[in-house]
This record gives structure tokens, C-alpha cells and sequence, in this order.
């Protein structure tokens, strides 16, 4: 099996799961609890939260445990909007948000606030100029995602940061495929609340957390006990907690080596494919993007018929066609990087681990070739375009 | 989520490819909601369905119906293949999951588009075929 959708999750590290273990049938006391065993469960918590802040630099005391990015998305932005209510009920975004976000929003239009969704460039950068024009005294929140999901795309976030502070706005970024994959610093960049998940970094699912920043008055997300400063109540999940501090330190350990390792693969991908596979393109930004992130569109073939050739030679990859998604729209970010339809439907992402050798990326070369040729074969849009080189 | 018979028919699809100069062609479905299927039809003097071809831009479920539609058609009248209808072509797949339903009505419209193309250059009437829709995505969406 190759193994090329890194961002949907990852597997959890041998590291970090050994440092799991213990807090399965040995160490499993309720962290809260008084006791002495119950202490060393509380140690090994704050330990992470450390871990955790310390990859954005961050205090301890400003991470908060949730259950994975979603939540900590909902969070950020439903108790932003409900906690600066009286100052204004409008909400700032992008157009490429994740549906974590972008759902999210839609659900407080439903509410009686008013969000504006900005655009982004060809490469799926969001227009600052576009940003700084839609902030009105009523803006509450500006949340942007610091790197898409789909096309792997870097936000300008310290520029982002910037508008938000001159105009006493807060500024959430959901960081969930960035955290622990590009270096991010909370102070540099003026991040006020940051999202992250542990398993897009070798950490287990079902964890996650919401930095926010000392003085941020934000309400509770889950009522009914003191953890997290009765700001996220329910018993600590002990062992996934230690899973994502352990994450946190393995990441930060090898940050730029990583980064720089996977880069040069990532651009060896992109160049094969881009040469070999005439009538495809590469999507999102060529240099401003995560380093495990290439995305492509194959013209005249769909998506999700390219998924299932590759499955069957067992290669594991993503798409945003609609096909996948189970609607019969293709994905909104393909679509607002300006993509005509039929283009978008023949999307392809390959994202790549710490683990992808160059050779597994040749053989997924050498097969996307002959998948891409197979299903060009029997595609009328094919059949059209060829006919109308001719004539 | 698809079945062995949808996957068997999207890997070895049956009858796909052109016919030069054929008897009828239709085109249904358009790049915006992702399935596009064009069939070809070889019909002889005596409105039979000697040969059929397809082909398609679309996800699994896609190819699989525009395969199996033409099995269902290939060697039958054309009032036949009039009878060859969306819920025929999934049944013979051993069913399609909720969200693919639209791609067997595309595959029905196909047919009937190819059949409509072979009416008018013949310049006669085939009963009970309906001029096909210009946009199928329309019709599925007031059909659901």
C-alpha cells in the first residue's frame, strides 16, 4: 500500500503511541481526583499542554484539550460571537475556509449575524485589500484558516494578524493542517485564538486543542466540571492527551529538517506529474505551501473514478470532486480559486508523510499515467477536445 | 459502497468507444454537476439495436449505468430499449447508493437521446419517446 492522504489523517507514531501505553491500564486514574496516583495522570497533562503551546509559542495556561479540530473550530467562532455580541454581530472569513468553519458561519447567519466570506487569488490566497475593506465597526471575529486543507496553501497570517490588531478585532486561525507542519508563533503572527488536531502529526484521532490568548474573554464550550478552567469540562482523555503532547515534541524537534525533506519530494511529485501527464495543473500556491500538499486537476476525467483506479492499485488518495462528497457540487475551494467546473471535478490530492520515499512517489507517477490515459479513453469531453485540435 | 456488479462493470466496462457514421447519437448531462455520457447507436433496417458504444466522464457509478445500459440495449428493438429504464439499469447492478441514483437516470436519458437523433434523421416517430431534456441535472432536481 502506498500510503498519500497524510492530510486526511496520520499514523500514529511508534514514539508516540509508546508514551500513550501507560495511561491505558496502568496510569489510568481520573486526572482531577486527589489522590497521589491520580497526580502523576495530572503531571503527564500538563506536561503536554507544555509540549503543545510551546510548538506556537504559546503559555501552557492558553491551550485548552478539546476533542479534535472541528470542536475546537466551533468553538473559537460560536463563543466569539456569542462573548462580543453587544460590541457586533459581523463576522470576517475566506471563501476556502474547511466546512468546520465555513458551516459554522452559516449557522450564526441563521442567527442573525452577518459574515463575509473573502476571496482568494488564482493560487488560493486570500485578497488582503478585500479583508481590510470589509471590516466595519460591527466586526467581531476575523477567522482564516493558516493553511488549506485541499490545495495546501499558506495564508498570509501576520498580515491578516495585522488588520485584525489595528482594528481591535479578534483574529482565530484554524491551524489543524499547519500545527506541527510549518513554524507558527502566536505573538509574531497576532493570532488570538489558533485551532489544532493531533492526528494530522503522528498523534492519535479524537484530540485536539483551542489556544487562547490571556485576556480573550471567551465562554465555556462544554459546561458541568472544572477542567481545562471550567472553560471545556469532562475527564481529561489522558492517554490522547499525552499522544498529542508527544506529537507536539516530536514536530518541533524536526521541524525545518522535516519541512525541508518532504518540500523536495513534494516539488519532485509535482514536477513528474506536471511533465508526464499532459492537460493537468498544479493547484494552490507553487512555493507558499505546506510541504507534504500537492494537489492537482486532470481536464477531461472526474475525480472520484481516478480515486478508485488508484485504490485498486493500492494507492490511498483524496479528492475534492463532488463525486466524493456526495453532493453534485465540486469542492468550494477548487471553485474559488477560479476553476471552471469540469476542471474541478478532476482533482487529485497527494499528501505526502515523513515516511513517503521517492519511489513510492514513482510508482504513483507511473500509474496515475495510465490511469489518466484509461479514463481520457472513454470521456467524451476528451473525444471533443481531440476532435476539435484536428479541425 | 458500490456494489461487486457496479465495480465489476466500472473495471471491465462493456461496449465503450465510437461508431463512425452511426444510426443515432445522444449526449446527456453536462460538465457542472460532473457526468456527461454520449451513446451511440447502430441500428438496422428492421429497428434493431445491432450495435452500441459509450462513452463517459463521470465517477464510478457513471461508467458502471453507461455500461450496463448498453448490455440492456444491445441486440433489442427500439421500442425495447424505450423500456430499458433507470430503475432496470440499477436493478441489474444490484442497486446504487442514494446519492448515485442520478447517474442510472442519465444513463436511461442517454439511450433515449440516441433514439431521438436516430427518429429524427430517419424521419419517423417512435412511440412514446419524449424529446430528451437539455439539461438532465433540472429534471433530476424537481424529480427529488
Amino acid at each position: 500500500m502506498i500510503y498519500l492522504d497524510n492530510a486526511a489523517t496520520t499514523k500514529v507514531s511508534e514514539e508516540v503511541f509508546a508514551a500513550m501505553k501507560p495511561y491505558f491500564c496502568e496510569q489510568y486514574a481520573n486526572p482531577s481526583a486527589i489522590y497521589t496516583f491520580a497526580g502523576k495522570s495530572m503531571k503527564a497533562v500538563d506536561e503536554a499542554r507544555k509540549d503543545v503551546a510551546g510548538l506556537i509559542g504559546a503559555q501552557p495556561n492558553e491551550i485548552y484539550f478539546t476533542a479534535g479540530g472541528s470542536e475546537s473550530d466551533n468553538w473559537a467562532v460560536k463563543a466569539a460571537a456569542e462573548a462580543y455580541r453587544a460590541k457586533g454581530r459581523h463576522i470576517i472569513t475566506s471563501a476556502i475556509e474547511h466546512h468546520a468553519v465555513l458551516h459554522t458561519c452559516q449557522y450564526l447567519e441563521k442567527q442573525g449575524y452577518e459574515v463575509t466570506y473573502v476571496g482568494v487569488d488564482e493560487y488560493g490566497v486570500i485578497k488582503l485589500d478585500e479583508l481590510a475593506a470589509a471590516v466595519r465597526e460591527d466586526t467581531v471575529l476575523i477567522t482564516v484558516m493558516a493553511a488549506n486543507n485541499e490545495i495546501g496553501t499558506i495564508q498570509p497570517l501576520k498580515e491578516i494578524g495585522e488588520i485584525a490588531k489595528k482594528n481591535g478585532i479578534l483574529f482565530h486561525t484554524d491551524a489543524v493542517q499547519a500545527y506541527g507542519h510549518i513554524p507558527l508563533d502566536v505573538d509574531a503572527l497576532g493570532i488570538d485564538m489558533l485551532s489544532g488536531s493531533g492526528h494530522k502529526l503522528y498523534g492519535p484521532k479524537g484530540i485536539g486543542f483551542l489556544y487562547i490568548r490571556k485576556g480573550v474573554r471567551i465562554g465555556a464550550y462544554v459546561h458541568g466540571g472544572a477542567q481545562e478552567r471550567s472553560r471545556r469540562a469532562g475527564t481529561h482523555n489522558t492517554p490522547a492527551i499525552v499522544g498529542m503532547g508527544s506529537a507536539a515534541r516530536l514536530a518541533a524537534a524536526d521541524l525545518e529538517e522535516n519541512m525541508k525533506k518532504q518540500a523536495a519530494l513534494r516539488d519532485y511529485l509535482i514536477r513528474r506529474v506536471l511533465d508526464e501527464i499532459p492537460y493537468s495543473r498544479l493547484n494552490g500556491h507553487p512555493a507558499d505551501r505546506l510541504p507534504g500538499n500537492a494537489s492537482f486537476c486532470f481536464r477531461f476525467i472526474e475525480g472520484e473514478s481516478l480515486l478508485i483506479l488508484l485504490d485498486q492499485k493500492g494507492i490511498c488518495a483524496s479528492s475534492g470532486s463532488a463525486c466524493t462528497s456526495g453532493s453534485l457540487e465540486p469542492s468550494h475551494v477548487l471553485l474559488a480559486i477560479g476553476l471552471p467546473h469540469e476542471t474541478a471535478h478532476g482533482s487529485l490530492r497527494l499528501t505526502l508523510s515523513g515516511e513517503t520515499t521517492k519511489e513510492e512517489l514513482d510508482v504513483t507517477v507511473e500509474e496515475l499515467k495510465k490511469i489518466v490515459g484509461r479514463l481520457r479513453s472513454m470521456s467524451p469531453l476528451y473525444e471533443d477536445f481531440c476532435k476539435s485540435q484536428e479541425g | 459502497m458500490y456494489s461487486e456488479k457496479v465495480m465489476d462493470h466500472f473495471n471491465n466496462p462493456r461496449n465503450v468507444g465510437e461508431i463512425e457514421n452511426p444510426s443515432g447519437v445522444g449526449t446527456v448531462g453536462n460538465a457542472k454537476c460532473g457526468d456527461i455520457m454520449r451513446m451511440y447507436l447502430d441500428i438496422d433496417g428492421d429497428g434493431i439495436i445491432r450495435d452500441v458504444k459509450f462513452k463517459t466522464f463521470g465517477c464510478g457509478a457513471a461508467v458502471a449505468t453507461s455500461s450496463m445500459a448498453t448490455e440492456l440495449v444491445k441486440g433489442k428493438s427500439v421500442w425495447q430499449a424505450l423500456e430499458v429504464t433507470n430503475k432496470a439499469v440499477m436493478d441489474a447492478l444490484d442497486g446504487l447508493p442514494p446519492v448515485k441514483v442520478h447517474c442510472s437516470l442519465l444513463a436511461e436519458e442517454a439511450i433515449h437521446a440516441a433514439l431521438w437523433d436516430y427518429a429524427e434523421k430517419n424521419n419517423i416517430t417512435i412511440e412514446g419517446l419524449e424529446r430528451p431534456v437539455d439539461d438532465i441535472e433540472e429534471k433530476i432536481e424537481e424529480e427529488y
